[in-house]
């Protein structure tokens, strides 16, 4: 098992684990969600190629009423 | 009469980036009770783009407006709120993109919490990333014309100096700056924050904005349906009186009746 950190939350995930399979786990992979890892953007296309590290920052982002 | 003017309001749209808006009443989401409430004053309001805030998915609330906002086929406007930096801007905008699937932002850095006053060294600099990006910038800004021309410079789709203090309904301050604002602006220029009234969206459209966009006055009002309906009055009529072209001020008075 690895950390990882989700919206500031801790998690552990199995190693391996793919950031495609994170967020339909957590119930997050339909549109309008939008997801940053270690600071950069991840585009949904990209989430199946990349794996999940030990001390990954990941923010799954989405609209909100606002401004 | 009432239907010429109607028409003349149609033929007069709002063009930012080549993109046509037949309403020039741009409405924040932010404020709203509840959904149905902010249905009402959007549908009320005749706008056609509204803004929307980037926030972690897990929080209360989330999503609801997209679906609504699809629904009713109005555009959306992401902003950046809450960034304090042109790092965060530029991270917030591109996230933006990826969910909305749209290259328009409403850039905003704020420089404390206090009075969520723009930070031009850091709106400036995001502004000049996300345009490299390739993004439709329509950058939030102080009303202050000197740094209205370089937000234009460096290629903002759209310039909107505020009135006043975002959510203080107090009016458009300086009204003088916002009349240099425009009258060397080459880009759309949308009075942006402060609106209390419709008085106040009347004004800026006299002073010559292209636009106004106004969330709180809406949202918080008593009656936002109402409130969301006597803005969009307010922005027709300012419109038209500009276009019209105001009488000069006099000091003293001129007779309007023939003399006896």
């Amino acid at each position: 098992m690895i950390s990882v950190q989700v919206n500031a939350e801790q998690r552990r995930v199995e190693e391996g684990t793919s950031l495609a399979a994170l967020l339909h786990e957590m119930g997050k992979d339909h549109s309008g969600i939008a997801v940053a890892m270690d600071g950069s953007v991840v585009t949904r296309s990209e989430w199946q190629n990349v794996t999940l590290r030990d001390g990954s920052r990941i923010e799954i982002m989405t609209a909100v009423q606002g401004g | 009469m009432a239907e010429e003017h109607a028409a003349g309001v149609i033929d007069d749209p709002l063009v930012i980036a080549g993109h046509k808006l037949s309403s020039r009443l741009i409405i924040g989401t932010g404020g709203a009770g509840n959904l149905a409430v902010l249905e009402h004053a959007l549908a009320a309001s005749g706008t056609e783009l509204t803004t929307v805030a980037m926030r972690r998915a897990d929080t209360e609330g989330g999503s609801g407006v997209l679906d609504l906002l699809r629904r009713m086929g109005i555009g959306l406007l992401p902003n950046t709120a809450g960034c304090r930096s042109a790092a965060e801007a530029v991270l917030t905008a591109r996230l933006a993109r990826e969910a909305l699937d749209t290259d328009w932002v409403k850039l905003e850095v704020h420089a404390d919490d206090r009075t969520l006053l723009p930070d031009p060294h850091e709106t400036l600099e995001a502004a000049e990333q996300l345009v490299g990006d390739g993004f439709t910038v329509l950058v939030y800004t102080n009303d202050d014309p000197v740094l209205a021309l370089r937000l234009e410079e460096a290629g903002c789709a759209a310039v909107m100096p505020l009135g006043s203090p975002i959510g203080t309904g107090l009016g458009i301050r300086n009204p003088h700056n916002i009349e240099l604002i425009v009258s060397r602006a080459g880009v759309p220029i949308i009075l942006d924050a402060g609106i209390g009234t419709a008085s106040d969206a009347a004004q800026a459209m006299e002073l010559g904005c292209d636009g106004v966009l106004l969330s709180t006055a809406v949202t918080r009002a008593q009656d936002p349906e109402r409130m969301a309906a006597a803005m969009r009055s307010g922005v027709q009529a300012g419109r038209l009186a500009r276009l019209a072209g105001r009488v000069p001020q006099r000091f003293w008075a001129q007779a309007s009746s023939p003399p006896r």
